[in-house]
């Protein structure tokens, strides 16, 4: 025969597990117990709610610019689920309340939005990497983590996160490449939030599914309802188990939608129409899973309420700690320390120009 | 004592810390499977002796390799790899300017990068502009990066061990003519500190600022002088960043002269550093104009007699060191 098609080792399934309306399939419901799914309701809502707070913050001008994430906690809360804390996150820039889950404080993101680049510190012991801001990089990074975990035959994986925008990278592909031919242990997720800036997903790219991209590379990809967290958490799980047992890298997209600005420094009414995003708020991820929760006797409203109230006293501590750090951290010259483990001497020359300089305007 | 190119001596370094430490691994296209099989190259036979885990050939692709880098370095790795030719540098720029460099700053100076991207540079091939471009100058300019770039294989050798347990990101450079160059290096284990320069001759009436290939050019030319009565000083940067400021000021303050030389292209060239600096802090000692010998603002040719023009010779040197003295 002188042409056939040729079979390719995969091919792109669509996983949705609870629909809009917050009915579960039962045959694909994952099996986990009620405080998972307490605490994945309570990953979500916090993040949403710090999100809104952070806006607030910024808009009173006590903080700069950052990337809100409503809409799109099921998609992070669901992949980040299904690490063990000796795994790794690596974060583009929209993935707060990912980060949050795997133990970055509160505090710390209002730092660093404030400009304190102590908020982008890692704690002791977490595996996170900080925010990447240059497009789909950190793709590159995490195959390197990846990479290094085979190496030391540890059975650690690396969860990267990016978004439609970032597929159109060089980077991003690159990172696919890498990984497939070396078979590392990554997880790579994409937040399919529609919007890269002011462009919308289909002028970003020609092909049907942003998964599919990682067949070109021969590593298996699906794309899940990235508004439904046990979609999400199934599909994560499915490919972290894979990585650990040596089989190499997956890729997960999230279609989710972008419900807030690009950043805190744009106007999304300038490049789409409010009905565009309406149609979304039906799909809430929070809403959804909250319903399914009831159903199940999970919760109540009272419960709701309840966790609603800690939540918003946790994000008042966590501002009033932040401002109280940013006292202590008001030295200007601490930001000639973070360039090198050690200062050389003519960032000791320049650390005391400023010095001076500073002692000349306070008199 | 053991006379070694280069090539060999990186590669004695190379397997000197690979053997010590086992977070150590290269990587790189080619590093392992050459299409050369020549011992004088940095990485041959190391994939015989260390194995594939450590001695890893990637797909063709430098922005990968350098963030691979990255990522094994900020998990507890100590990754080196290699950028094949020095005009590469532009595709793996983002990973080492972007990432490299600034990670640690962003975070507060807590994650820490400790990599090293070898770079082969170097006119004299025959290879023209995309395989041959001097890029130092572009990243010294860098914040967070340390810039390497060895005259001597014995130099080489230290050097790239230090930069090997350095806990900030390296760009170690290697003129490939030196692969060729057989000079005496220490067989024993040593490091040579990074941000050391050296003086490699004493002299009294100029003084010869310069790093890698062009130190020989430098010494050829000092030779020369002598037999005319002028005694250059030829100080070998070996650091760019960071810069041995005393060195350089300390010379000129003796000599009252600079002439600066390398490679590179002129304009914005890291020449202008150095006569920059000396003007600040030695201007008073300088009895005339300093002078720059650099290859001239266009890309290498192809051209064997055009490419001899292109790189800085003693003769060029001797010529601008008597103008001002």
């Amino acid at each position: 025969m002188p042409r056939q098609e040729i079979e390719l080792p995969y091919r792109i399934d669509y996983l949705s597990i609870l629909d809009e309306q917050g009915k579960v399939d039962q045959d694909l419901e994952p099996d986990v117990d009620k405080d998972f799914l307490l605490k994945l309701h309570r990953g979500m809502l916090l993040g949403r709610r710090f999100d809104e707070r952070l806006l607030q913050l910024q808009r009173q001008g006590r903080m700069g610019t950052f990337a809100p994430i409503t809409g799109q906690e099921a998609a992070q809360i669901g992949a980040v689920a299904a690490l063990e804390d000796s795994d790794w996150l690596v974060p583009s820039f929209r993935e707060m309340a990912a980060e949050i889950w795997r133990g970055k404080t509160m505090e710390n993101v209002i730092l660093l939005y404030a400009g304190y680049n102590e908020g982008g510190a890692i704690p002791d012991g977490l595996n996170n990497l900080p925010i990447a801001i240059p497009v789909g990089t950190q793709t590159l990074h995490a195959a390197g983590i990846a990479y290094a975990m085979k190496y030391r035959q540890e059975k650690h994986v690396a969860m990267v996160f990016f978004g439609d925008g970032a597929t159109s990278e060089g980077d991003f592909h690159e990172a696919l490449n890498f990984a497939g031919v070396f078979q590392v242990p990554v997880v790579f997720v994409c937040q399919n939030n529609h919007w890269a800036i002011s462009i919308p997903r289909s002028k970003q790219t020609r092909s049907k599914t942003l998964a599919q991209k990682a067949l070109a590379y021969g590593v298996p990809g699906i794309q899940v309802d990235g508004n439904d967290v046990l979609a999400v958490y199934s599909a994560a799980r499915e490919a972290v188990e894979r990585a650990r047992s040596g089989d190499g890298p997956s890729m997960i997209e999230c279609v989710t939608y972008r419900m807030s600005v690009h950043t805190t420094a744009d106007d999304p009414k300038r490049y789409r129409r409010e009905e565009d995003v309406e149609g979304w708020v039906a799909k809430d991820p929070i809403t959804r899973f909250e319903k399914y929760l009831k159903s199940r006797k999970i919760f109540t409203d009272k419960k709701i309420e309840a966790i609603e109230a800690e939540i918003k006293q946790e994000i008042k501590e966590a501002v009033e700690r932040s401002e109280k750090k940013m006292e202590e951290l008001g030295d200007p010259l601490l930001m000639f320390d973070h360039v090198f483990a050690e200062l050389p001497p003519y960032l000791r020359e320049q650390h005391e120009e400023l010095r001076k300089e500073l002692r000349q305007d306070s008199t | 004592m053991q006379q070694l190119g280069m090539g060999q001596a990186v590669n004695q370094a190379l397997r000197e810390e690979m053997t010590r430490d086992e977070r150590v691994f290269i990587a790189g296209e080619g590093v392992g499977v050459s299409i050369h099989d020549n011992p004088m190259l940095p990485t041959a036979d190391l994939l015989k002796d260390f194995g594939v885990a450590r001695v890893k050939d990637t797909p063709v692709s430098e922005a990968a390799i350098a963030g691979l880098a990255v990522g094994a370095a900020v998990s507890g790795l100590r990754p080196v790899v290699e950028i094949m030719f020095n005009p590469f540098f532009t595709l793996a720029s983002d990973m080492i300017v972007n990432h490299a460099a600034k990670l640690r700053y962003l975070s507060g100076g807590k994650s820490t990068f400790p990599l090293v991207v070898r770079i082969k540079t170097g006119a004299g091939f025959g290879a023209g502009c995309q395989h041959a471009h001097n890029l130092e100058a572009w990243v010294a300019h860098c914040p967070g990066l340390k810039v390497v770039m060895p005259s001597t294989p014995a130099d080489a050798k230290g050097l790239l061990k230090a930069a090997i347990r350095d806990d900030n990101p390296v760009v170690f450079i290697e003129d490939m003519m030196l692969y060729f160059v057989p000079e005496p290096v220490p067989a024993e284990e040593y490091l040579t500190p990074i941000g050391k320069a050296e003086v490699k001759r004493q002299g009294r009436d100029v003084t010869v600022v310069t790093w890698s290939k062009m130190l020989g050019v430098a010494l050829k030319a000092a030779a020369g002088l002598a037999q005319e009565g002028i005694e250059a000083e030829v100080v070998d940067l070996r650091t760019l960043v960071p810069l041995d400021r005393e060195t350089i000021i300390s010379s000129v303050r003796k000599t009252g002269r600079l002439v600066v030389l390398h490679e590179a292209t002129r304009t914005g060239g890291f020449s202008g550093e150095v006569c920059a600096l000396v003007t600040e802090e030695a201007f008073s000692s300088l009895k005339a104009p300093f002078r720059r010998v650099t290859g001239p603002d266009i890309p290498v040719p192809v051209s064997p007699p055009l490419e001899r023009f292109y790189i800085p010779d003693e003769e060029q040197l001797i010529a601008a060191v008597k103008e001002i003295v």
